[in-house]
């Protein structure tokens, strides 16, 4: 189990945490967790969406306080 | 991957319309689409190479967003090329309007492209115009 990495995207609006996530998944290995942090509503949402399309594991989704932390397994 | 091109077409030189074609392509790039951008008129020198200054808010929502840490339009469209391979294309009437050779443009251009070849190339994707 390798360690989660954390993508802080608080602060940013649509589409910010998901770019940060994906130059994130470019430089992370094939199995690696990522947990997402977010203020922005709309990337909780679309994140698990994007997750979806292009095939990487979507793990979950907590919040508490206006503040979402999605968790994504890089499977290729 | 998917069943359609997105093209858009960039003509308008205000925040608004920019940061959504921005949105638009890099989102759509990103998820796996080809897409193609045209960049023309007001919209053409924002790309010129080191220029950063911003672009006016049309309406409240455009002046709302300046106080926002949104991700700048620029950022968007260069990331939609390098994580999503868009290919951004500046509009060689415009150039030579503006009198912008391709050294002046940003790195992340494709070559000058006339409306001719892009109405081509999009014949058989969705056009976005904003």
């Amino acid at each position: 189990m390798t360690e989660k990495k954390i993508v802080d995207g608080r602060g940013s609006f649509c589409p910010g945490p998901l770019m940060e996530l994906i130059v994130a998944l470019k430089s992370s290995q094939v199995g690696d967790v990522l947990e997402v942090l977010s203020t922005d509503k709309g990337s909780a949402n679309d994140i698990p969406e994007w997750l979806r399309k292009v095939g990487h594991e979507y793990i979950s989704t907590t919040e508490s306080n206006g503040e979402w932390h999605i968790t994504v397994r890089k499977t290729k | 991957m998917s069943a359609s091109k997105i093209c858009v077409v960039v003509v308008s030189g205000s925040l608004e319309r920019l940061q959504m074609a921005a949105m638009v392509a890099s989102v759509a790039a990103v998820s796996g689409q080809e897409v193609m951008v045209f960049l023309s008129m007001n919209a053409l020198p924002y790309f010129a190479k080191g220029n950063i200054s911003k672009a006016p808010h049309e309406g409240e929502m455009g002046r709302i967003m300046e106080g926002k840490k949104i991700p700048e339009f620029r950022t968007l469209f260069e990331q939609a090329v390098e994580l999503g391979d868009a290919k951004i294309y500046p509009c060689s009437m415009a150039m030579d309007v503006l009198g912008i050779e391709q050294v002046g443009l940003e790195g992340y251009l494709e070559s000058a492209t006339g409306l001719t070849k892009f109405l081509h190339d999009a014949q058989d994707g969705q056009v976005w115009t904003f």
